[in-house]
């Protein structure tokens, strides 16, 4: 199984190498996103087959490549061949939306020859079964992706998202690879299947933790880890914005859950106290510096933040119950965590997807400047819709779901016998459903800003709807959103192995519950049923329609919009962005962001105008980042004397360096 | 004849160590030179008995070389070169001699101290050949370190390289191969050392490497 894999994977190397030299021609964009989209669909499979073929065992491939006397060592197991789909999933839609988007590219030779090695790179993480595999892999993944971001160069802050990106992913490899030293213990034996058979001390292992929260939540954006992620996302073209979000971030989660779950042995209970404050603050202020924003693929990637968020607190969740031996709750919480993985990729994808489209059609992605595109791009705005009622968590949609298991799981918390678990769990679970009704609020603004209301600028009012391969990738997604959310059984029984793999314990069969409930406990404590949701929104919103175009007129009207009685023709009057974000900013924002209003009024009878302005900081860069980077450039600075000094000086240092060297030779024995 | 091979070379190696403290506090460069030409005769000599002892006839090459070069064809030319530039009658104001025989005797302490320790269980006549040959090196930087003027800068160079070779000789089994690469690199640094010594002199009217500080710009 993972040599067809790894063939596949080759064959995506392969298309990197030929789109080299033909990315200046017509055919290459369709020549190369069709292998993708192929090679993709053929990984699916194999992941597929994977994962439900009863005879889930582990099969391993090991190649006489990479370092000697260790070799490059490939598994499929039921961790891996769960991410491999996912992974697979979004690459597929990605591919099948680039043949049409990437028609607007302006400089295609910058983007195509990265995007196959980008996607073989995010596969050989999750087949990799040595940590030398793992880290070339991820580092490979890093730097293609670095190379997309920094695609359009032109934009100087492209330029300083790919560094900062830079910057954060190296960081985050030199924290797995320490992780990966700690666990290979003395003899240094970097396989995977020698280091889960003998799992490390616990001092050891607590160290590990840290590190692996430090090296993978810097991919996914945990924060403080985060500030690259909504800088980096939205640079990259926007199929490849949506596989950084809705993709990488997953791959990132891979490793965390590849090393914590699996390789550390059995949790202690204060690693879930770790991952669960992470995962909280992690929901939340992603959600709040989401509000804040204005550019479109900006707020996607803050929301990004969010939902790693909400995937890390059901992982914390997971392990707290898995510390206290309790495996069928672990098993619930996990699978939550991981079919929320599953979801996020689809609806953050499509989410992407829909920015593009409204980028190539108006050229801009700042929401101030869009604005009733629901009239010129009917069937965007519907799939858009779509993604933001799945991500606000609505029924009947997947989003729901996955949100749901968790809180279900947080219900459960008092079964725990520590005291700590039982007062931490519950202030996270307020923290998550107070980022779930933020992110409501978050996508109510990004959709109605962008798609209702009355074009803002002529860009917005001359939109014209977007290809047919893009609608049909978004069109798939969304349809997947819905059936995600109607037959949630189908997937949670299609995770079991991988939690029974992770945690030893499984969520009850719940496939052969009546009408596609889903019970994830026990019947007389809840359940839940999206199909019997949707049937009641589909009834109930054409009884609606029905009694509405017979009892009222069935003609279609357009008047004036209602304009507090002042006609404006502006249309820069009408709600803006910045309007729906203030009443959050007013709660949170004087805390969170230090938002200062000022208010300037003109005396009476100036013709001057108004002005609000406000000012808001990042208090996670300025606590964290600004001192770390002037203490850099500080010692650059210092450093930097070294340059000029004269010919005798640097003989003078080379000359007390080896005689300290020497001295030291000479004392040390 | 053990006791007799092993004190000729303790000898020579003891020399050379010598002569390069006697480089140390020459402040004239023609007697710098002739002081040199010493200093490349004396591991001539050195390296002539290692290969009598080691039976090793190739050695005697490198002894050729190191004469016919490093005694006679540098240190001639070095002649010419000082009495061209017309500096021959300059006299170098040095660290001062005191604390530089000072530091030249702790290096020697040093390099003994560690090479000794490092090579308990080497052959004798390889121990002493090493800790000496690495307190000849310390000596050729110090005297790059604690002169301006460029040409006992070159020599200070030529002088460690000598240390080089007296190490590489003295251990058995090394390739002829290396020490005459060597020997040439030296010869090629020389050479386009004496080119830019030349150059230096036509551009700023003097050899002293201080005047190139001042012509970098930060020096007013």
């Amino acid at each position: 199984m993972p040599g067809v894999a790894l063939s596949l994977v080759g064959i995506l190397l392969a298309a990197a190498a030929i789109a080299i030299p033909t990315s200046g021609t017509r055919m290459a964009r369709p020549l190369v996103y069709g292998i993708c989209l192929a090679t993709t669909l053929c990984l699916m499979t194999v992941a597929a087959t994977a994962l439900i073929g009863k005879s889930a065992t582990p099969s391993s491939l090991a190649l006489p490549a990479g370092l000697p006397q260790l070799g490059a060592h490939f598994r499929i197991d039921a961790l891996s061949a769960f991410f491999l789909f996912v992974v697979n999933l979004g690459a597929a839609a990605a591919s099948l939306f680039a043949i049409g988007y990437g028609r607007h590219e302006e400089t295609p030779e910058r983007v195509l020859p990265f995007y196959p090695a980008y996607l073989a790179g995010m596969k050989l993480v999750v087949l990799a079964d040595d940590a030398f595999v793992f880290l070339v892999a991820w580092e490979f993944m890093s730097l293609t992706s670095w190379a997309l971001v920094i695609a359009n160069h032109k934009e100087s802050d492209n330029l300083r998202a790919g560094y900062i990106y830079l910057l954060m992913a190296s960081f985050g490899t030199l924290a797995l690879l320490l992780a990966f030293g700690l666990l290979a213990g003395a003899e240094g034996n970097y396989t995977f299947a020698v280091i889960r058979s003998a799992p490390p001390s616990a001092g050891i292992a607590a160290l590990i933790l840290i590190l692996a929260i430090i090296g993978t939540g810097s991919k996914a954006g945990l924060v403080p880890l985060h500030a690259w992620l909504p800088l980096a996302h939205p640079a990259a073209p926007s199929h490849v914005s949506a596989l950084m979000s809705g993709v990488m971030t997953k791959v990132a989660v891979y490793g965390f859950i590849r090393i914590v779950f699996e390789m550390l042995g059995p949790p202690g209970w204060w690693w879930s106290v770790v991952v669960l404050v992470c995962g909280g603050a992690t929901a939340t202020m992603g959600v709040l510096y989401a509000l804040m924003q204005r550019d479109l693929k900006r707020v996607l990637a803050y929301s990004t933040i969010e939902n790693i968020g909400i995937i890390f607190s059901a992982l914390g969740l997971s392990l707290a119950f898995k510390s206290e031996g309790l495996a069928s709750i672990a098993a619930l919480a996990l699978t939550a965590g991981l079919f929320h993985i599953f979801n996020h990729s689809l609806f953050k994808s499509l989410l992407f997807f829909g920015s593009g489209a409204v980028l190539n059609a108006t050229g801009e992605r700042d929401m101030e400047k869009l604005g009733g595109l629901i009239h010129s791009m009917p069937q965007t705005a519907f799939v858009f819709l779509v993604g933001c009622m799945a991500i606000s968590a609505l029924p009947p949609l997947n989003g729901f779901v996955s949100e749901w298991l968790a809180f279900q799981a947080i219900l459960l918390s008092p079964q725990l016998p520590l005291w700590s678990l039982k007062l931490i769990i519950p202030a996270v679970g307020a923290l998550l459903a107070l980022s779930a009704a933020l992110a409501a609020a978050c996508f109510v603004r990004a959709f109605g800003i962008t798609f209702l209301g009355r074009a803002r600028t002529p860009a917005a009012s001359r939109a014209q709807e977007t290809d047919r391969f893009s609608l049909t990738a978004m069109l798939i997604l969304a349809a997947l959103c819905l059936v995600a959310g109607i037959l949630p059984g189908v997937f949670i029984d299609l995770l079991a192995a991988t939690v029974q793999f992770l945690v030893g314990g499984r969520m009850p069969p719940q496939t052969g519950i009546e009408w596609l409930s889903i019970i994830p406990i026990a019947e007389g404590r809840s359940s839940y049923n999206g199909l019997l949701v949707f049937l009641f929104m589909i009834i109930s919103g054409t009884l609606a329609a029905i009694a509405i175009h017979r009892l009222a007129s069935d003609k279609v009207r357009r008047g004036p919009a209602w304009d507090c009685g002042y006609p404006d023709p502006s249309p820069l009057t009408q709600y803006s962005a910045a309007s729906f974000g203030q009443p959050i900013r007013r709660v949170f924002g004087t805390i969170v962001f230090r938002a200062q209003e000022v208010g300037e009024m003109p005396p009476p009878a100036s013709t001057a105008p108004a002005r609000l302005t406000v000012k808001l900081s990042d208090l996670i860069w300025d606590t964290f980042y600004a001192p770390i980077s002037g203490g850099i450039t500080f010692a650059a600075e210092q450093l930097n004397r070294l340059q000029f000094l004269t010919i005798r000086r640097y003989l003078t240092l080379v000359f007390a360096a080896l005689v300290f060297l020497l001295l030291v030779l000479a004392i040390w024995q | 004849m053990h006791g007799l091979v092993f004190d000729v070379a303790h000898l020579l190696a003891g020399s050379l160590v010598l002569i390069s403290f006697i480089e140390l506090y020459q402040d004239r460069l023609f007697a710098l030179i002739n002081i040199f030409a010493a200093h490349a005769l004396v591991l001539a000599l050195s390296v002539a008995w290692q290969a009598y002892v080691q039976e090793a006839p190739h050695l005697y090459i490198t002894a050729a070389i190191a004469l016919v070069f490093k005694a006679v064809v540098i240190p001639m030319a070095l002649h010419r070169i000082i009495v061209r530039l017309g500096i021959h009658r300059e006299i170098e104001t040095v660290v001062g001699i005191g604390p530089a025989m000072l530091l030249g005797m702790g290096l020697v302490a040093l390099s003994m101290v560690v090479m000794l320790r490092v090579t308990a269980e080497a052959d004798p006549l390889a121990r002493e050949d090493l800790a000496f040959s690495l307190s000849v090196v310390l000596l050729g930087l110090l005297l790059m370190v604690t002169r301006r003027n460029a040409v006992s800068q070159v020599i200070g160079f030529m002088s460690l390289e000598n240390g080089l070779v007296l190490a590489a000789t003295g251990a058995k089994g090394m390739p002829l191969v290396v020490e005459i690469s060597v020997a040439f690199s030296v010869l090629i640094a020389f050479i386009v050392i004496g080119i830019f010594l030349f150059r230096i002199r036509e551009r700023f009217d003097t050899v002293d490497v201080q005047a190139l500080d001042r012509f970098r710009g930060e020096r007013k």
